[in-house]
């Protein structure tokens, strides 16, 4: 059925190509120009189309083909690892991830074509590190990011360190090599293949050393070592060499960093321990929950981690080594469902302006919200009007006071259903944006923290809402994710007696 | 090239009418029906004539049990309504219908690709695929790249890779999978007619033989008419029936 391209065997037993590739050589209609790097598991070749007319449409960026290199005869993991980004890399888009152009079959010389990203690896900076605290930040951010819409695409890559992460020159990063990543809707190769577990020793979360495959929070825990190793200069857990070294994981802590750079923040402490969790149901638990945290140290709740400065004593980890023995990790179903239960909602509030019915039917469908979804992170946002123009310092020392009291009032709102759901550990934080424009803040925080579903209220119409159309109807035609709008519940017509009892309960707290 | 392939229609006209219409709008050009055509549903002589028709038209058609059940009478290892279901369907089909099942080979090879109903170790005897041990089995008798069965009623995928080591997957309706040539591949489209994983809508599968790229498909049909057919079906006892349509209903 292969007549598309003929060859002289018949299309069941293609001819193998035994001998080692030139440059200037035809592969399927590729041309092999250059061999731009020998790795140590593939090699990479920049290759162009023999006739550009062959390029589907769209086709216009650089290509290189990767090309495995199959050590002394067969090597099972490399083929199979190969045969897994073959598989995957068609099913995944975005800006993320290099565009997958075609495979080659094993039989004659496997192969896959993909853009070429220009940008370098991370891998040169480790040897740099310690970094700048800003530029380890801002890594990470960007880390999360990509992680984020990989994760949605129901993908867990399971291979994240420097060495995967490409930096394009305006900061974004495109992830690369997929040999040992899991896809929700394609069969897992690797799964039966090997009795060993797969990942890179420094980096490997403890599920995958107890063989979970399915889990995107073992990303977040490789990119908590990455981020610490950047930021400290030292590895977090060493470069174990065999399955018992890799296992001390799963009861030996890191040391703090802030044990090593002083000079490092608590909040940052506090992010980077709270990604190197041992079991994943205390990590983030999620890539964008994450990132908000990165992008928004200020509002960051700092637990014991964020002040430890040394690893946990003898007895404490006698105590886990014992319990490690017999634990088994508690796996999601699949990589869509760990992120479809994990989303950050963000509830809008005007505390000032609404009235304390809006506020209560407002706190009561994030209560709910926030009640059907354990994983959910929620990001109680308020904004605080500022002058278009700078501000003397009179102003802004009655503006930080202005902040301060938003912020308790915020708390204060927040603080029935907080009290009731037991949200604790990161799960909730406070954030006052200060901006001329409310509805523009809004909509930037959502965007730019990866906010999944914002509540808000809305009050009822008045005379200028009218004539400048309100906060809630552009947050809702600007926002990319999911708004839902709590009206404000109806009030009987007529206003009742004064001497009557009130109808409903007092929304104070 | 596209083939689409359907396995255990199971006489209902409207979940294989609906699988057809799908079939050819995602461009397949191709068929490969693999077995079970009649027993459970309303309509055996539309399907029958259908599948005759497609036969005429280059596509591979082979035999599956209850194809032999209603020519050679039902076998011993039947279930009470697999037995009462054969005999009515006995009763609807023309002499020429039942000509035309009883001509129908238990195996079709052609360009690396296995057809068969049960298995490629004995296709005659209709073992089921009902894990990797037999998947191991069916794909080390046959020396095809592909196998393509049905019997199952639930969509599965297995791979056999070359150090011998076999996995299961359960497909995600819609999503392309590249069937890799250095590994063989047992692909169960899972049911047309009768789907049993809970999902009512009739389940088959896409084979583009160019890109090697497999797609399970799902696809709603209207399973009440499918329901009233079978109560309203004459002669077929009212229980039996009722069973059968409450299965459709429920993907059972």
């Amino acid at each position: 059925m292969n007549d598309a391209h003929p060859t002289p065997a018949s299309p069941s037993t293609p001819v193998p190509i035994t001998t080692p590739l030139q440059p200037g050589q035809v592969l399927d209609g590729f041309v092999l120009e250059a061999r731009l790097h020998q790795g140590g598991m593939a090699n990479l070749w920049q290759v162009r189309r023999q006739s550009p007319a062959d390029a589907p449409e769209g086709e216009t960026f650089p290509l290189i083909m990767k090309v495995p290199r199959i050590k002394g005869g067969e090597d099972p993991a490399s083929i199979v690892g190969f045969e897994v980004e073959q598989m995957i890399l068609p099913a995944l888009k975005g800006p993320h991830v290099p565009r997958f152009v075609a495979r080659g079959d094993w039989r004659r010389q496997a192969y896959i074509v993909m853009e070429r990203i220009e940008a370098d690896s991370l891998r040169p900076r480790l040897d740099q590190a310690p970094l700048p605290l800003v530029e380890v930040v801002e890594i990470g951010i960007q880390v999360a990011h990509a992680l984020t819409d990989l994760h949605r695409q129901h993908l867990v890559h399971l291979d994240i360190k420097p060495s995967n992460i490409l930096l394009r020159p305006d900061g974004s990063v495109v992830l690369v090599d997929f040999g040992l990543s899991r896809h929700d809707f394609l069969p897992d190769l690797l799964e039966e293949e090997f009795s060993l577990p797969m990942g890179t020793g420094p980096y490997m979360s403890p599920e995958q050393v107890q063989f979970v495959r399915n889990d995107p929070r073992s990303d977040l825990f490789a990119l908590g070592v990455m981020l610490y190793h950047l930021s400290t200069g030292e590895r977090p857990f060493g470069q174990p060499t065999s399955v018992r070294q890799l296992r001390r994981r799963l009861y030996v802590d890191p040391i703090p960093p802030r044990a090593i750079r002083p000079e490092l923040p608590p909040w940052f402490q506090e992010i980077v321990l709270h990604c190197l969790e041992v079991r994943a149901e205390r990590r983030y638990q999620s890539a964008a929950q994450l990132a908000l945290d990165l992008q928004r140290p200020d509002a960051v709740p700092l637990t014991a981690r964020a002040h430890k400065l040394q690893r946990s004593g003898l007895v404490r980890r006698f105590k886990r080594w014992f319990l490690a023995l017999g634990e088994e990790p508690q796996a999601p179903a699949s990589v869509g469902a760990q992120v479809a239960r994990s989303p950050v909602i963000m509830a809008a509030v005007d505390v000032q302006g609404a009235t304390p019915a809006l506020l209560e039917a407002l706190r009561e469908v994030v209560r709910r919200l926030m009640q059907t979804e354990p994983g959910a992170r929620l990001a109680c946002v308020g904004v605080m009007k500022t002058n278009r123009l700078g501000m003397d310092e009179l102003t802004d020392a009655q503006g930080r006071s202005h902040h301060v009291q938003q912020l308790i009032a915020l708390k204060n709102w927040a603080h029935p259903m907080t009290r009731e759901l037991a949200l604790e550990d990161g799960r909730l934080t406070f954030h006052v944006l200060e901006a001329p424009d409310t509805g523009d803040a809004l909509i930037e925080f959502a965007a730019k923290t990866g906010v999944d579903h914002v509540v808000m209220g809305a009050r009822a119409s008045s005379v200028i809402r009218r004539y400048l159309g309100s906060v809630s109807a552009q947050v809702v035609t600007q926002c990319t994710c999911s708004v839902t709008v709590v009206r404000e519940p109806p009030q009987p017509d007529d206003p009742p007696p004064p001497d009557s009892p009130p109808i409903s309960p007092s929304a104070s707290n | 090239m596209k083939t689409a392939l359907i396995s255990d229609l199971h006489a209902n006209r409207q979940a294989f009418a609906a699988v057809l219409d799908h079939a050819r709008r995602q461009g397949a050009l191709h068929f490969a029906l693999l077995g079970d055509y009649v027993g459970y549903g309303s309509d055996p002589g539309w399907v029958v004539d259908q599948v005759r028709a497609l036969r005429e038209d280059g596509a591979i058609v082979v035999a599956g049990n209850h194809d032999l059940g209603v020519t050679q009478g039902p076998r011993p290892t039947m279930n009470d309504d697999a037995r009462a279901a054969i005999l009515w369907t006995r009763a609807q089909l023309s002499e020429s219908q039942l000509a035309f099942l009883a001509s129908l080979p238990m195996a079709e090879e052609e360009d690396d690709c296995l057809y068969v109903h049960a298995n490629a170790f004995d296709p005659t005897g209709f073992a089921y695929v009902q894990g990797r041990l037999e998947a191991m089995r069916s794909l080390h008798a046959t020396e095809c790249r592909y196998t393509f069965c049905g019997h199952m009623h639930e969509p599965m995928l297995y791979h056999l890779s070359g150090t011998g080591k076999a996995g299961d997957f359960r497909p995600q309706p819609g999503v392309p999978i590249p069937l890799l040539p250095n590994r063989q591949w047992l692909v169960i489209p899972g049911a047309c007619g009768q789907p049993r994983d809970g999902n009512p809508a009739a389940a088959y599968a896409l084979f583009d033989h160019d890109t090697e790229e497999l797609t399970f498909q799902r696809v709603p049909y209207d399973v009440e008419a499918a329901a009233a057919a079978l109560r309203a079906a004459s002669g077929l006892p009212a229980g039996l029936a009722d069973r059968l349509a409450q299965r459709l209903a429920i993907g059972r």
